[in-house]
């Protein structure tokens, strides 16, 4: 009766313990490091680093364009995750692949390759400029590179949960008289929601962090379009070691709490 | 264990018995962003020099570029360059201070201020110069757009920062404060501050962004000789301007450690030879032999140039004056 089923993976003691030395090495210890380090300052120096002009208009522009970018994310990724699963057409294949590209291409060689696109001056951006507005050294920029690097993060969350609800679902919602958007909004988006809130935050929280791609296009003038991680690579120039941590640790702290609330958010969503 | 390791040292003795003089030396020169193509250049150039004298060893230096600043970061923690040549003497300053891997008065050590070729900060208009800009009190008209890079994160940025300074108190006979205000305006002009030089050139010429661009000297003649380069902007080179003097140093504990002292300072020590001088002006940097410089006077015109040391201080002066943390450049932008 009581007969514990062997699990797959043998040794819970070893497991555990080679989860915990991993996660240490390469998780733990640098971002404790990073608190020692910080923790050199007075709370004073640090809420004064951390409350100064420059460093709140990056935070307020990191954290805002790393949303819009989610949030479009959220809505065109669960569009192709859609496409992709729905429909059977030539070349899906091919246009599935190519959704992973973001990641496998150099973040700089996107910033560099969007920024000659969407300058003033480039293919895209003389349309915007005609129009009286500019796309490239502009937040909206920085928004346009953070959604093609974090592009397929909602994609590959939403999809295979996409795949799996058998269509005669919502078959029969609509026999049973449901409008389209009464099936979405009843049948589909409570499956879908718990994963698509995983690709947001996972795209969210990669857009925070982003540097290399942003950097051409972001155009970093003080104040407006400066990104919170060029002021650490700033502080660094200056061998600043001790101010460039203590915006990592602002960082890390704002990034952990909006985790958390979205964590928090699924898990309501989860257990009704 | 220890009868293991002298058998390993036994054998690595009898090794280099054999070939008591010949060795394997791979040095690594970490340098600035726009060196890259005086340094492949000048390798090959040292390696031939180095083999006529050493028949017996083998010469392979690896480059390093990236932005000054990180450079030099990078060497204090831990990245094993034999040799730096950067952009300003103040990152090799702090691979003293901080890294304590070579002495303090290393610009002692070789002639120039160990600097052994120099070069200044140009203007690169477009073709025809439509906004007619000559001189730094043209960068501030109406309509005009000024690319630099960010004085915070490239060190090419800090001479083009302190070049407009200069210029703003000489045409105010020295007022502090009205120099201030023209580098502000200055700074009100430029719509984009990429991280390092190569970057602002990209803006300018590949994105086609701004009327002017703030260049290194060698930076601007790159742009002119990369092809159709020379048909789509022009030199303007300023009443006045900044020496720009790119320093080099042996790394000694870095050296000492691979037993690369005696080379790497010839490495150094070349770079002042007839042969090196010519390699530096031909990839547009200004040599200070005179005799090389005379051959290449077209390339560089004079004009009136102001240096870090007399008339800022050197940098340990103006370094936390301009760019730190609340320094003059970012009391540009606070005030909005």
């Amino acid at each position: 009766m009581s007969r514990r089923i062997s699990p797959v993976i043998p040794g819970f003691g070893l497991t555990l313990g080679y989860t915990l030395v991993y996660l240490s090495l390469i998780v733990l210890i640098p971002l404790a490091a990073m608190f020692v380090n910080a923790a050199q300052l007075s709370l004073e120096q640090l809420w004064a680093i951390v409350t100064a002009p420059r460093v709140l208009a990056a935070l307020k522009l990191s954290f805002g364009t790393a949303l819009y970018a989610a949030v479009l994310n959220g809505v065109i990724g669960t569009l192709l995750a859609w496409v992709l699963v729905r429909y059977s057409f030539p070349g899906r294949r091919i246009i599935d692949a190519m959704i992973d590209l973001p990641f496998a291409l150099p973040t700089a060689v996107a910033g560099i390759a969007l920024t000659a696109l969407y300058a003033p001056a480039g293919l895209v951006g003389q349309f915007a400029t005609d129009l009286g507005f500019k796309i490239a050294y502009t937040p909206l920029g920085i928004t346009l590179a953070l959604t093609f690097v974090t592009l397929p993060f909602v994609v590959r969350t939403v999809q295979p949960v996409l795949a799996d609800i058998p269509r005669e679902v919502e078959e029969a919602a609509a026999c049973l008289g449901a409008r389209p958007w009464q099936v979405f909004r009843h049948i589909l988006a409570p499956a879908l929601l718990p994963a698509w809130l995983t690709g947001f935050a996972l795209a969210f929280a990669r857009g925070v962090g982003e540097y290399g791609s942003v950097i051409f296009i972001a155009g970093n003038m003080p104040m407006k379009t400066e990104i919170l991680p060029l002021l650490i690579m700033v502080k660094l120039d200056q061998y600043d070691y001790t101010g460039a941590t203590a915006i990592g640790v602002l960082m890390l702290v704002v990034s952990f709490i909006l985790l958390l609330l979205i964590n928090l958010l699924q898990r309501r969503i989860e257990t009704p | 264990m220890s009868t293991r390791r002298y058998a390993l040292a036994a054998i690595a003795a009898a090794l280099f018995a054999g070939s008591a003089v010949a060795k394997d030396y791979e040095l690594l020169n970490v340098s600035y962003d726009p060196t890259r193509e005086l340094y492949q250049e000048y390798n090959a150039e040292f390696a031939s020099y180095w083999k006529q004298q050493h028949p017996d060893d083998s010469v392979k230096v690896q480059q390093s570029h990236g932005g000054s600043g990180k450079q030099g970061r990078s060497v204090i923690d831990g990245l094993r360059a034999d040799v730096v040549t950067l952009a300003l003497a103040g990152d090799i300053d702090e691979i003293a201070n901080l890294g304590k891997l070579l002495p303090t008065d290393w610009q002692k050590r070789l002639p120039d201020a160990s600097t052994p070729y120099t070069s200044t900060i140009v203007f690169l208009v477009r073709k025809g110069n439509p906004k007619g800009i000559k001189d730094w009190g043209d960068l501030v008209k109406e309509g005009v757009s000024v690319i630099t890079p960010n004085p915070k994160t490239s060190g090419g940025a800090r001479w083009n920062f302190l070049a407009a300074y200069a210029y703003g108190l000489k045409a105010n006979n020295g007022d502090e404060a009205k120099a201030k205000a023209y580098v502000k305006d200055l700074f009100q002009h430029v719509p984009v501050l990429d991280t390092g030089a190569r970057g602002s050139t990209i803006t300018f010429v590949n994105n086609g962004q701004g009327d002017v661009l703030l260049a290194w000297e060698n930076e601007a003649h790159l742009a002119l000789k990369e092809d159709g380069g020379a048909d789509k902007f022009d030199i303007v080179v300023p009443s006045l301007s900044i020496l720009a003097e790119p320093p080099v140093a042996v790394v000694d504990k870095n050296a000492e450690k691979k037993g690369t002292t005696a080379i790497a300072t010839a490495y150094l020590e070349h770079l002042y030879s007839p042969a090196g001088q010519e390699i530096a002006a031909k990839n547009f940097y200004r040599p200070r032999n005179a005799d090389i410089a005379k051959k290449y006077e077209a390339t560089f015109p004079k004009l009136n140039l102001v240096t870090i040391d007399k008339d800022f201080g050197g940098w340990k002066t103006a370094q936390p004056k301009f760019f730190n943390d609340g320094g003059v450049f970012d009391q540009i932008y606070q005030a909005q």
